[in-house]
């Protein structure tokens, strides 16, 4: 039941924020800041509960199920597992950043805007939570369209156009996951008698393989849109540039989450054999997106513009991860999912600490900044470095272990994700040497440096990402049951599906009581 | 008899007219004639199938559609009230007009005969002709009325024409007996074939599908917005009762030219629908236009023909009409003494001068684009469902193609409404309360249904089911 009351909460909360502005304009912050902290809170105590619910056998530590639509067998169905765990608690932490950061910058219609940002927030805890593909479409769609709204009114100057041009990529790619989730269901049902949207029933659904490999691009376009993958990525500088700040941080943070997710939680165990089938074009399209995000962030002179093309590099990382179908390179993938959630979300906060202090988001303009505004400058060096993969802040964990896991998997797409870092390295560099560095601006008023609210956001964003990266071990025994269950697939000897690349099968399978720290296994892979 | 309700009533309101000429009370016997031939129905229901050869049928089928148009006809008399208390000296006998155009709808429904269905058919088009033109100080009021005179006519002509090549062939004009007729052949003659295309003709210039769509824009566009809802909603919901009757009766499904028409005409509605709806500057225009666009999608569900497809119809109208209702009742109630709201001009920033209409506005522009939380979603969802089930790949697909066209031109409007609005624009609301708190709470229900729907539609999932289970077991004797 905590699982609806998270939504409930959220929804409830985007309400009554919404009506509150009647009353006083501070009051739908409050309501918002409120509920999110609420729905924090929760998600803490779940975890801090994890050990003592994850001795059962199952990956699974909650469930919940009440019919909804019983004539299409369609249910409310919710589940948690550590995987969802810890989206929902970067959902959650970056939703509390969002309420923060626009306590200054939004200021018409703040009631409206706080809805749609606890409505987009309970629209992604749903896809982070359900069971049902039906009610996975449901909520797909459900936070899209205060996305559209929050890009679309509190936007910069182009927003209409963006704003546009994100609904319709994602509802397109969505309408085509709406039909493989149709056709999945009426196989499923025509093969066993059960008419059920129960992502559960469905993962035993025997396909041939020309029909699984359609419905898997269903579900791939969908993914691989929101990921986004390079050839279907057109969408997101335009998006996370106009967007306000906290839009672009939902945006960067959670929703292209909501893409890696879909593809661990669906595509792997729904579609084993045509999975295998197309991880090659997968990796390729990964090292692709790595290598050519970073060409373009290079190239940027729009500071979030710059940050977005960052994503689609780091968004490689985690499409080379999934395809290469070892546990590694998943603990990699949901390393990365949540690294990159924190330090493209504080990048995209620090453009917007910038921007309403200068005005201009071009980095032409901007230079010499360090002397006026230091503690700015330190938390920027932080996110800049963890950008570029530093060891000892969490996206170097991430990016190591993908690495690692798809060596394993393709040994030159590996060295050639790898010559993404070097690109990271040219970006990020040049980012912050723009930026801080360099001659100063000429003659402009002083610029104020952090003040108490946003210390506050970017202290613990700081904290995370050290923690992340000095002590993952937390973090990776929790997701470590969820991907194991997705995986299961892969390791039931099959022989009628030959694996395309013999590489894929992982050599090794980590045992289960492995807890291994950055001092144990990884350095010395076998 | 809920018709026999409606006859009294429109003759009373007539007599009324004569005694004395007061709009309120014309309004409020019009909207309880409405309400209680439809509360009617449900006395009904335990008498079901009830049938009067060879003309009518009572079953759950014609139950079901006609209350609902009987329920869209009470919302759009309410609708009508505030709209015409502020402008034409002479209201009344709209109210007369809408009684019988409802009671013409309700006929083709419950047809089971050629001779019921057209007259059912020509006392909706009389109706309409004069409702379109309604306005008649309004430039383009006329011009809309003479087109549909004309067109509808002529449309009611070859409808007649193939009605009598069908009798000639078969020898009989009920549907049963078409039935059984066709039932002893193995091909169709070609009589009879030519007699069903031209029937298909004159049916689907009611419905307004492409290629006899041409009508819809200027229609949609000249008539009062109230009328406008009405020709949307339940002239086309009476069609289309009828013809999921008729080619269920008649086992229609069995001829691959009569699908492969029909898969033609869905196709080209959607495509010419939404395309055409991209160039548009007018809102009447653009719904007339997405209006053709639905009818395609709902004629994909029709295709399916199983009992599936039959429910995903019915869900999909139910779900459509709610819409469209809704969202011309934005329009009827922003409307002023000289003209419809009907520009995008008009829009602009509505979101800011009166949020609630601008959310039941967007809420119901969503629901058009099939978009979750709204019944329009879940319409969608059907609609897919009864095709995937019965494998129509390629209408499927080209719904999916067409809906993400037809997003594009709903959040235009709906970007249209937050945008900032013009300063000089002030807000104009002369009208008295009472009037303008009927139209308001009306949409407001509207709303509310739409997203009950949306989230919740086991219950009337179940309705339609229940309702058709009778019709079909009925029509598989």
């Amino acid at each position: 039941m905590i699982l609806a009351w998270m939504l409930v909460i959220l929804m409830a909360g985007g309400l009554l924020a919404w009506l509150a502005q009647r009353w006083h304009t501070a009051l739908p912050r409050w309501i918002a800041l409120a509920a999110v902290a609420a729905d924090f809170i929760l998600a803490l105590s779940l975890w801090a509960q994890t050990p003592e619910l994850s001795i059962t056998t199952s990956p699974w530590l909650l469930r919940l199920e009440l019919p909804w639509i019983p004539q299409f067998g369609i249910s409310f169905s919710l589940a948690l597992d550590g995987l969802s765990l810890l989206m929902l608690l970067l959902t959650f932490f970056l939703g509390l950043l969002c309420v923060l950061i626009s306590w200054r910058e939004i200021q018409h219609k703040v009631g409206f805007f706080h809805f749609n940002l606890l409505w987009a927030l309970a629209g992604i805890t749903g896809v982070f939570l359900t069971m049902d593909l039906f009610l996975f479409y449901f909520f797909w769609e459900v936070m899209l369209i205060p996305m559209y709204f929050l890009i679309g009114i509190w936007g910069h100057a182009n927003r209409i156009y963006a704003a546009f041009k994100f609904f319709l990529f994602t509802q397109a790619s969505g309408l085509l996951m709406l039909l493989a989730i149709v056709g999945l269901y009426f196989i499923h049902g025509q093969v066993t008698g059960t008419f059920t949207f129960s992502y559960f029933e469905l993962l035993r659904t025997p396909l041939t393989p020309e029909v699984a490999r359609l419905l898997m691009f269903g579900f791939l376009a969908a993914f691989l849109v929101k990921l986004p993958a390079v050839p279907f990525h057109s969408w997101l500088p335009d998006a996370h540039s106009e967007a306000p700040t906290a839009g672009s941080v939902l945006l960067a943070g959670l929703l292209l989450k909501t893409g890696a997710y879909g593809l661990l939680r669906f595509v792997l165990p729904l579609f084993p054999g045509a999975a295998q089938e197309f991880a090659p074009w997968g990796l390729l399209l990964g090292v692709i997106g790595i290598l050519y995000g970073a060409m373009l962030a290079y190239a940027q002179t729009d500071l979030k513009r710059l940050v977005a093309y960052t994503s689609v590099s780091h968004m490689g990382f985690v499409l080379l991860g999934v395809f290469a179908f070892n546990t590694w390179a998943l603990q990699g993938v949901v390393m990365q999912m949540i690294a990159h959630g924190l330090s493209t979300g504080a990048l995209f906060i620090i453009a917007g600490f910038l921007y309403e202090r200068l005005h201009t988001r071009d980095i032409r303009q901007m230079g010499g900044l360090w002397p006026e505004a230091p503690k700015m400058g330190v938390v920027m060096l932080v996110f800049v470095m963890a950008s570029l993969g530093l060891p000892g802040l969490g996206n170097f964990i991430a990016e190591f272990l993908t690495l690692v896991g798809v060596w394993q998997a393709n040994r030159w797409l590996t060295v050639f994700a790898t010559i993404g870092l070097v690109l990271a390295t040219a970006y990020s560099l040049r980012m912050m040497q723009k930026v801080f560095l360099g001659p100063a601006r000429e003659a402009q008023p002083i610029l104020a440096d952090l003040n108490l609210r946003e210390m506050l956001i970017a202290v613990p964003l700081v904290v995370l990402i050290l923690w992340l990266g000095l002590f993952p071990q937390p973090v990776l025994d929790t997701a470590l049951p969820a991907i194991r269950g997705q995986l299961e697939a892969y390791h039931e000897p099959d022989q009628k599906q030959e694996p395309v690349i013999s590489q894929v099968m992982p050599h090794v399978a980590l045992p289960d009581s492995t807890r291994f720290s950055l001092k144990g296994g990884i350095y010395a892979p076998k | 008899m809920p018709l026999l309700i409606l006859v009294v009533a429109s003759l009373i309101t007539m007599l009324i007219i004569a005694f004395k000429r007061n709009h309120r009370a014309i309004f409020v016997v019009t909207a309880l004639s409405f309400l209680a031939s439809a509360v009617s129905l449900f006395w009904l229901k335990d008498r079901l199938p009830y049938s009067m050869p060879p003309l009518f049928i009572l079953d759950g089928l014609a139950v079901f559609y006609m209350g609902l148009m009987l329920l869209l006809s009470l919302v759009i008399s309410l609708l009508s009230y505030a709209y015409f208390e502020q402008r034409e000296e002479r209201k009344e006998e709209y109210y007369i007009l809408l009684l019988l155009a409802t009671l013409g709808s309700c006929v083709l429904v419950i047809s089971t005969h050629f001779a019921s269905l057209f007259l059912g058919l020509e006392v909706l088009s009389v109706s309409l002709y004069a409702l379109i033109a309604y306005l008649r100080t309004r430039e383009r009021s006329d011009e809309a009325g003479i087109k549909y005179l004309i067109l509808a006519a002529l449309s009611s002509a070859f409808l007649l024409f193939g009605m009598a090549l069908v009798y000639a062939s078969t020898g009989t004009m009920s549907f049963s007996g078409i039935g059984t007729y066709l039932d002893s052949l193995q091909e169709l003659p070609l009589l009879l074939l030519t007699g069903f295309g031209l029937m298909i003709i004159g049916i689907g210039f009611k419905l307004g599908i492409v290629p006899f769509h041409m009508w819809t824009p200027d229609v949609y566009e000249g008539a009062p917005a109230p009328v406008t809802a009405f020709i949307a909603t339940v002239s086309k919901g009476g069609m289309l009762g009828l013809l999921l009757r008729f080619f269920t009766q008649a086992d229609a499904y069995r001829y691959p030219v009569l699908v492969l028409i029909f898969t033609i005409i869905a196709i080209a509605s959607m495509f010419a629908g939404n395309l055409l709806a991209l160039m548009q500057q007018n809102v009447k225009r653009i719904l007339a236009y997405s209006s053709i666009a639905h009818l395609g999608y709902l004629l994909v569900a029709f295709l399916a023909g199983n009992e599936l497809g039959m429910e995903a119809v019915s869900f999909y109208l139910v779900a459509y009409t709610i819409t469209s209702v809704g969202a011309f009742g934005v329009i009827v109630i922003l409307s002023d003494e000289e003209r419809d709201a009907e520009l995008l001009e008009d829009y602009r920033g509505l979101l800011w001068r009166r949020p609630w209409l601008a959310t039941v506005f967007t809420a119901m522009l969503l629901s058009l684009a099939g978009i979750p939380l709204t019944a329009g979603f879940i319409g969608k969802f059907y609609i897919l469902a009864a095709g995937i089930n019965t494998q129509l790949w390629l209408p499927v697909v080209i719904l999916v193609i067409n809906s993400v066209i037809g997003l594009y031109y709903y959040i235009q409007i709906i970007a249209v409404m937050f945008q900032q609005p013009d300063p000089e624009k002030a807000l104009l609301e002369k009208l008295s309360p009472p009037a303008y708190l009927t139209s308001i709470g009306t949409i407001s229900i509207m709303a509310l249904l739409l997203l009950w729907l949306g989230v919740y539609p086991a219950s009337v999932v179940d309705v339609i089911r229940e309702m058709l289970l009778s019709f079909s077991t009925l029509a598989s004797r």
